[in-house]
């Protein structure tokens, strides 16, 4: 099991501070690093694969510092967002060049493995200027993967990828996380943190803002009344009865049912079945509607 | 061959600027052979071919083009990460990419000056040139290698050494020889074949003991610059 510490980092620029006083912990699994454009996520991923010295604290893998110790390659693969690939090589030859300076025993097969892991194998002797970008993306990641790592860092790996190539993409890291894989992987576009990974690590304006399962962050933030939309056999008569609860603080009928908003998300959801048991209504929906990422990450812009 | 030297010369050989290698040492030759098949006396046009051309021009900017190619430009498209991302020992990097750099520069300069100095003298003179050349192309190698690393303008930087430290102060403050490979070339193929065409300026020790610290010094440092290597974020 490998994990990747922080522990109170800090990067400035001279008088800007880009990363102030992060710390947190990987453990095996994807994580979704969010934030907007301009927060520090990129700086904080090249202190972890060790391009980047933190001005302050300390960046490990398993306890060994990242900064200027090239053997913590043998457990890490960076995807950097810049796209930079030797264009007049094959991917091929691109990662069989990896393996063999990961200094892998077989690094045919390992090559074979790669290329088989991003889908690359039926393009894989065509010079690499030759792609379009989301072939190139694969390809990086498929060298980046060759020595399959305990921990990979990947820099906004969507881009340029269209929608087949992003599930597929999705899905390998599902599944590299499910085999007790550390994966961190950056965006801006929630829709790809939602759907790869439940558990994030937001950062804003350099500092990090929450880390986390993001449902279980929503869960926290008791200032913002928890919105739910509830369906039932009676929508008036419940709606009654839910405003005499202490937990809820006020509900909104509409055609399709109501909307309640609750201020204490464990008192409500224990309350809502007796209420409706008492009654003798019967509840046909209850969805949190203000658990997507979306609404977690707006509430910790705004805080 | 190692795999990064195997990046890196093709690195070097797919780029169009590799074109930019022919013209000098075609040059070279082209003169020398002219003043030869026209009967030029040797002693007028030896000395300004072979050392104001060959050795103040085509080994140093040969020398430039290939040195600040072998890093240089993987710094400036990014590709650097791919080599660096590997657990290989800064070291063996830098060798690798001082060994392409120095066996592309010594070929491309010393087989040139070999010709004219066989065409201005004999066979002696051409290899004791083709010597100090090969040895000249590691000690600029070194040198443009490290500045690759110190400066993102390394090209300005070493024509600023070749044109401004030892073309124009090289000749009116002797105390810069010391610090002049083109001095240290001269004076190890005047000594390896001694030659009217050559004149030494500084001696044979402090050829050899400068030229040492030149490659060792620059070698040294760039180890340690590529284990601080940073990446600077896009658009962190």
């Amino acid at each position: 099991m490998t994990t990747v510490d922080l522990q109170n980092v800090s990067r400035w620029y001279g008088n800007v501070v880009a990363v102030n006083d992060i710390s947190m912990s990987l453990a095996p699994g994807v994580t979704g690093l969010l934030g907007p454009n301009g927060a520090g996520k990129t700086t904080v991923l090249h202190m972890m694969a060790g391009f980047l010295a933190p001005s302050r604290g300390e960046v490990t893998i398993d306890g060994t510092p990242t900064w200027r110790n090239p053997a913590v390659y043998r457990q890490l693969g960076l995807v950097a967002e810049r796209e930079a690939v030797h264009g007049f090589l094959t991917a091929r030859e691109f990662i069989m060049a990896s393996a063999k300076m990961q200094k892998l025993p077989d690094p045919k097969a390992a090559t074979d493995w790669a290329l088989e892991m991003v889908e690359m194998a039926a393009a894989a002797d065509r010079r690499i200027e030759t792609y379009s970008k989301g072939m190139r993306q694969r390809t990086r990641v498929a060298a980046a993967l060759v020595h399959n790592p305990q921990v990979l860092l990947l820099d906004e790996p969507f881009n340029g990828m269209d929608p087949r190539q992003r599930m597929h993409m999705m899905a390998l890291l599902h599944d590299l996380g499910d085999r007790g894989h550390t994966i961190l992987f950056s965006s801006h576009i929630l829709e790809e943190v939602e759907q790869v990974s439940g558990t994030v690590q937001v950062i804003v304006a350099g500092r990090l803002a929450a880390s986390g399962d993001y449902r279980r962050i929503r869960r926290l933030m008791t200032n913002r009344p928890h919105v739910f939309a509830v369906q039932s056999s009676d929508d008036r008569r419940l709606a009654v009865a839910l405003i005499a609860e202490k937990s809820v603080s006020g509900v909104e009928i509409d055609g399709t049912g109501m909307t309640v908003r609750a201020s204490d998300y464990g008192s409500f959801t224990r309350a809502l079945p007796r209420i409706a048991l008492d009654s003798g209504i019967r509840l046909r929906k209850l969805i949190p509607s203000d658990e997507s990422l979306e609404s977690v990450f707006s509430y910790l812009l705004e805080a | 061959m190692s795999t990064v030297a195997w990046i890196t010369a093709r690195g070097l050989f797919g780029r169009r600027r590799a074109l930019l290698l022919l013209p000098l040492p075609l040059l070279l030759v082209g003169l020398a052979t002219l003043c030869r098949a026209y009967d030029v006396r040797p002693s007028d046009w030896g000395s300004p071919v072979i050392v104001g051309l060959g050795l103040a021009v085509v080994l140093p900017v040969v020398s430039l083009i290939v040195g600040t190619g072998v890093l240089g430009s993987e710094i400036d498209d990014g590709t650097i990460v791919h080599i660096l991302t590997k657990p290989l020992p800064r070291r063996d990097i830098i060798l690798a990419k001082l060994g392409v750099a120095v066996v592309v520069s010594a070929l491309t300069s010393a087989v040139p000056l070999f010709i004219a100095g066989l065409l201005a003298e004999s066979a002696r003179t051409g290899a004791a040139l083709a010597v100090a050349a090969t040895v000249g192309a590691l000690a600029y190698s070194a040198l443009f290698l490290l500045l690759s690393l110190l400066t993102r303008r390394p090209v300005l930087l070493g024509l600023v050494y070749i044109l401004v430290w030892e073309g124009l102060l090289g000749q009116f403050v002797s105390g810069t020889r010391v610090l002049s490979i083109q001095q240290y070339v001269i004076t190890l193929a005047d000594k390896i074949s001694p030659t009217g065409l050559l004149e030494s300026k500084v001696s044979l020790t402090v050829s050899i003991v400068m030229g040492a610290i030149f490659v060792v010094g620059c070698g040294l440092a760039s180890i340690d610059r590529l284990r601080s290597f940073s990446m600077a974020g896009e658009t962190s």
